[in-house]
């Protein structure tokens, strides 16, 4: 296995499903950060089987929203001193805007230029959103 | 308080100003005459992006029969829309006309993006298979001006419950009155969506294939026609098309003060026999369906009371 050095000050995005880490890297735009960040790819995990795991040596802004919609499941533990100091766990968003698109042929959204449409988070387990206008459940 | 109110869907009004708008109309029912002029110098808007000829006749004597004026297209191909134009700059002209705008549009939604982009309230009058708020104010004007309080029956809804905006829209509703029971009555491929029966306990409703069997039960029998332009296919309509057929044979099983409500238009599901019987009721409930109308409006002008 790899051996990435111990991290004393930064941020440790854990439990990422395994694929999707590249993702959050690339949504956070963590590419363009010059601080040190290193992105593992299947990690054996006792809970997971295999998992990503991104660690990046500083402080920085996370959209959780972000990181929710891509991967709810995911742990952010913020460490200082070489401690955790926090642990954040995520929950998806109770309403999202400009992120989804209705796919209902027969929502108004389809041929109106309604701008960013609020979904809804109806069922947290099935990560279902409900379209304001029509109310057509879309899956994440 | 209603006024100023937009109505997209049933939930937009609490139950108390649903019991208050009902009771309105009541009262416009024991005396339409006081309230003829109600309305009087005001100027409605009726948007029919798709034909209805029922629905835009009830709000359009309702409206008329308050006093009020009426602008507005049947036919969105007469409109600005055949040039191109987005509903959402008609609503914003409109509304600059207009004191409220009534709209019945094919697409879901559409009422909702209208609300959002108008300076006066609106008025959902369907929108698809969506949502049809008025008509579900019609059928509990109807259940409480001939069974009294909404409260403590059973309604029997027949036909086809899984397409059925109807059906799914008035059941919600009833949900929040006390004492009520449903039977659903359709064939297997019809029958009521899961997500509607969830919010009731078990002991409140059952599911039958046959009216025949649980007919002497209820107290309401709410009909629905088995819609053609719901099915894919032509020869899956033809075998479900006259699953119910209520005649008078059936109805000699009923309750004595049983009502046969239902939203019409009928195709056959209802022998016109049963039109002779004082147990039909669907031509009252048409009649309903424009005194709540008339009710609504008022209340949205804020002419009707607090």
């Amino acid at each position: 296995m790899i051996n990435v050095s111990k991290l004393k000050k930064g941020i440790v995005i854990d439990h990422i499903k395994s694929g999707n880490g590249y993702k959050i890297f690339s949504q956070l735009g963590l590419d363009k950060l010059e601080d040190t960040v290193v992105l593992l790819k299947n990690i054996p995990s006792n809970k997971m089987g295999v998992k990503d795991l991104i660690k990046i040596e500083n402080d920085i802004y996370l959209d959780l929203t972000v990181l929710g919609l891509i991967d709810s499941g995911v742990t952010i533990n913020i460490i200082e001193n070489g401690q955790k100091k926090e642990k954040i766990k995520l929950e998806l968003p109770k309403k999202v805007y400009g992120i989804l698109k209705c796919k209902n042929p027969r929502c108004i959204s389809t041929i109106e230029d309604v701008g960013d449409i609020e979904f809804t988070l109806v069922n947290p387990s099935t990560k279902e959103y409900q379209c304001e206008y029509c109310h057509e459940k879309t899956k994440l | 308080m209603i006024k100023g109110k937009s109505l997209i869907e049933v939930n937009d009004f609490s139950l108390e100003e649903i019991d208050d708008l009902l009771s309105f109309a009541g009262k416009i029912i024991d005396s339409e005459k006081n309230y003829s002029g109600l309305c009087k110098g005001n100027l409605i808007a009726t948007l029919f992006y798709e034909p209805s000829t029922r629905t835009k006749f009830s709000f359009e004597s309702a409206i008329l029969r308050l006093g009020g004026q009426v602008i507005g297209f049947a036919d969105a191909m007469t409109s600005s829309v055949s040039k191109g134009e987005s509903l959402i700059d008609t609503i914003q002209t409109i509304s600059c006309y207009a004191d409220l705008i009534i709209m019945r549009h094919p697409k879901e939604g559409a009422p909702k993006l209208a609300s959002k982009n108008s300076s006066v309230p609106i008025i959902n009058g369907g929108d698809g298979g969506h949502q049809h708020p008025t008509q579900t104010l019609t059928d509990l004007l109807t259940i409480r001006q001939l069974k009294g309080p909404i409260s403590n029956f059973t309604i029997g809804l027949c036909g086809d419950l899984k397409f059925g905006r109807t059906t799914h829209s008035l059941t919600k509703i009833l949900l929040k009155y006390p004492d009520i029971n449903f039977v659903f009555i359709s064939p297997e491929e019809l029958r009521i969506p899961e997500y509607i029966k969830e919010g009731i306990s078990n002991n409140r409703y059952q599911e039958t294939f046959s009216l025949e069997s649980c007919i002497d039960t209820l107290d309401i029998l709410y009909m629905t026609r088995i819609q053609k332009e719901r099915f894919f296919s032509e020869e899956e309509y033809l075998r479900l098309k006259d699953s119910y057929i209520l005649d008078m044979n059936i109805m000699k099983m009923a309750k004595n003060d049983m009502i046969v409500m239902h939203p019409l238009p009928r195709v056959n599901e209802i022998a016109t026999e049963v039109d002779q019987d004082d147990r039909a009721v669907y031509f009252k409930q048409a009649k309903y369906g424009m005194y709540v109308r008339m009710a609504l409006i008022s209340k949205i002008l804020g002419k009707g009371g607090n």
